[in-house]
């Protein structure tokens, strides 16, 4: 049973600087949680205090049912890999693998076995005998991962595993680091900033800023129904499209007034909370994906000037300038229009966010 | 056209360079072939003006001259314990006050790394007198541990160690630490372990630096039987006049093992200086 529960939990370092205020988090046993947000935003302070490598200001940390706010490290049962990998760079792969269980004194043969079993499951075995530097960065981060698994721990702890690996080897990583999570059945916590890696990888995603959790729940939640403003443009590539928005009402629909266009709101939007923003001007976020560069002489909702085009292969990413708003359209690399063309473009009114200015929380979606 | 002249140029930047180089060798080597040269002649000759540069006639007996007037296995013997033991001891302690001050947060650490910044930057002949009373009071004067004394511990070593320790990432630590290894166990399996080319760069610096230390050794041991050799061959001075060419020559022997010694460390020598640069 290793599930990890933050009650209240503050860190504060020397000179007042309080990175993490008040946090209350649970994570279940055998879940694959991501801690996601911007530099400075309190994750891998909170990733090293599950480890034991920060003190607790002041709350409670559980690992299962037991409080290890003054628990050494290594009792209690997790193991942790490191965004630069820290190996031992005098040790071999064998030892840099063995060398926990070595300090745990694990019987010989029994260490012998686990770092084969290991080097077998992350296909290290050829390599057994070499020293880090002789390895590539995908095989070094291997290693780290062969380290914490032959320990068996209770909760693995991952701090931007991938962050230095090349963007090919990263995906891969992304990859063998799900199947390892299945395999193990085990608690995963993944600190990244990379919001791909949390989308693709978590069963839930944590987004911290300034050490607050602004969203807790699953890939697909956060992504249809972000809860704020921070929320919505950190999930996704390219960002969601932001642009202020003046809300009215024509009998029983509701309307939003952007760049002097009137475009309708999708009758399943909740009512109750657009009719306080009536005559007010909210900011209308849309997705990329779900912007539509249509023809000139199709039905379409705003006009832009194309500013820039980037071709990514399947499709084309395009830069608009809408009277000063910026916005992104993700358009079908067979799209006519190229820079300095006016590109009409039609929204998906179902996939429309509202959110309120001054606050910045989500009022529809 | 042009691409001769660029030739012609780089040819002359090469002359150029080779001769600089050339002239330098020859300022540094000479005063070591002079040695030599003079530990061969007699000593009229060695005292001649104008003076001569090849010897008249060689004169081997100079040796062991040498030889007889000093005791020179006991000042091989003193001068390699000295060596030695402050080689170990800057090692030893030099590495942990360097792990200590780069990688463990502790109060009054900047204020003692600050002490130890100031006594770097002091001549070392200011702490002459206050470490001979210290010996004398220990009754410890005319023996090996009076000679290793101020080499116990080295605030160069604690800087250039600590800059070393400082260049390990921290995250080779903590997951020492992960592993279940406690400060000491850190230290000493991982850490440690790291810093070979620094710690080898430190053996050569000490062991250079006792080798060639004379004015405490002079201080502390009067008895010709516990000297060093640099000591050793200062008595070999007198105060009226000087046998130059015997004093040559035992300086030749005391050279001896250090050379040796040169010859086969050679490129951990020269890495070790080069890798001061870096850091």
């Amino acid at each position: 049973m290793a599930s990890i529960t933050f009650k209240h939990v503050e860190k504060t370092y020397p000179g007042n600087v309080t990175v993490v205020p008040d946090l209350n988090l649970e994570i279940k046993d055998k879940e694959f949680v991501i801690l996601v947000g911007p530099s400075g935003c309190g994750k891998s302070t909170t990733l090293r205090m599950i480890a034991g490598l920060e003190d607790i200001t002041s709350g409670e940390l559980y690992i299962g049912d037991r409080v290890v706010n003054d628990v050494a490290p290594k009792d209690r049962n997790i193991a942790m890999v490191f965004q630069n990998y820290a190996l031992y760079p005098h040790m071999t792969v064998y030892k840099n693998i063995a060398f926990g269980l070595m300090q745990a004194k694990v019987p010989k043969d029994e260490i012998d076995r686990r770092v084969h079993e290991a080097a077998k499951a992350l296909d290290l075995e050829h390599l057994l005998n070499r020293k880090p530097k002789a390895l590539s960065g995908g095989q070094r981060q291997r290693v780290a991962l062969g380290r914490a698994m032959v320990r068996n721990p209770a909760v693995f702890l991952l701090d931007e595993p991938l962050s230095n690996l090349d963007a090919k080897l990263r995906t891969a990583m992304r990859a063998e680091i799900s199947r390892l999570h299945k395999r193990l059945q085990t608690t995963f916590v993944y600190v990244t900033h990379d919001q791909t890696e949390a989308m693709t990888m978590g069963d839930r995603i944590v987004v911290m800023k300034n050490g607050i959790i602004q969203q807790n729940d699953t890939p697909q939640t956060l992504y249809d129904r972000p809860c704020n403003l921070f929320v919505a443009g950190f999930i996704g590539s390219p960002q969601m499209n932001f642009m202020d928005a003046v809300i009215a009402k024509k009998g029983d629909a509701y309307t939003a007034q952007v760049c002097g266009n009137t475009i309708p709101l999708a009758p399943s939007m909740d009512k109750k909370a657009l009719a306080a923003y009536v005559g007010k001007t909210v900011v209308l976020g849309i997705r990329p994906e779900d912007v539509e560069a249509v023809g000139s002489g199709e039905r379409h909702d705003l006009e832009a000037k194309i500013e820039i085009a980037e071709l990514m292969g399947a499709e084309i990413n395009l830069h608009l300038d809408c009277q000063g708003n910026k916005l992104v359209v993700r358009a079908p690399s067979t799209y006519a229009g190229r820079e300095g063309d006016v590109g009409a473009l039609r929204l998906k009114t179902e996939k429309i966010h509202l959110f309120d200015k001054e606050t910045e929380v989500a009022i529809a979606h | 056209m042009k691409s001769a002249s660029l030739e012609r140029s780089r040819t002359m930047s090469k002359v150029l360079t080779y001769a600089a180089l050339i002239l330098g060798t020859v300022i540094m080597i000479f005063p070591f072939v002079w040695m030599i040269l003079t530990s061969l002649k007699s000593v009229p000759e060695s005292m001649k003006i104008p003076p001569t540069i090849f010897p008249a006639e060689l004169i081997v007996s100079n040796f062991s001259d040498a030889v007889a007037s000093l005791p020179f296995g006991h000042l091989y013997l003193n001068t390699a314990l000295m060596v030695f033991f402050r080689v170990v001891c800057a090692i030893a302690f030099s590495s942990m006050a360097g792990y200590a001050f780069a990688k463990l947060q502790f109060r009054g650490k900047g204020l003692l790394f600050g002490i130890v910044l100031v006594q770097m930057s002091l001549p070392s002949q200011i702490f002459i007198i206050p470490q001979y009373q210290m010996v004398a009071k220990m009754g410890m004067a005319n023996t090996v541990f009076a000679l290793v004394f101020p080499g116990i511990v080295s605030a160069f070593g604690v800087f250039f160690l600590r800059q070393t320790y400082l260049g390990i990432p921290t995250e080779i630590g903590e997951a020492a630490y992960l592993d279940g290894c406690n400060q000491w166990q850190t230290f000493y399996k991982v850490m440690f372990p790291l810093t070979g080319t620094s710690v080898a760069a430190l053996t050569i610096f000490t062991a250079v630096f006792a080798y060639g230390d004379l004015m405490w050794p002079l201080v502390v041991n009067s008895d010709l039987q516990m000297m060093t050799l640099s000591s050793g061959l200062a008595t070999l001075r007198g105060q009226f006049s000087t046998n130059f060419p015997v004093l040559m020559a035992g300086s030749l022997l005391a050279m001896l093992p250090m050379v040796i010694l040169y010859l086969i460390f050679q490129r951990q020598f020269i890495e070790g200086i080069a890798s001061t640069g870096g850091k």
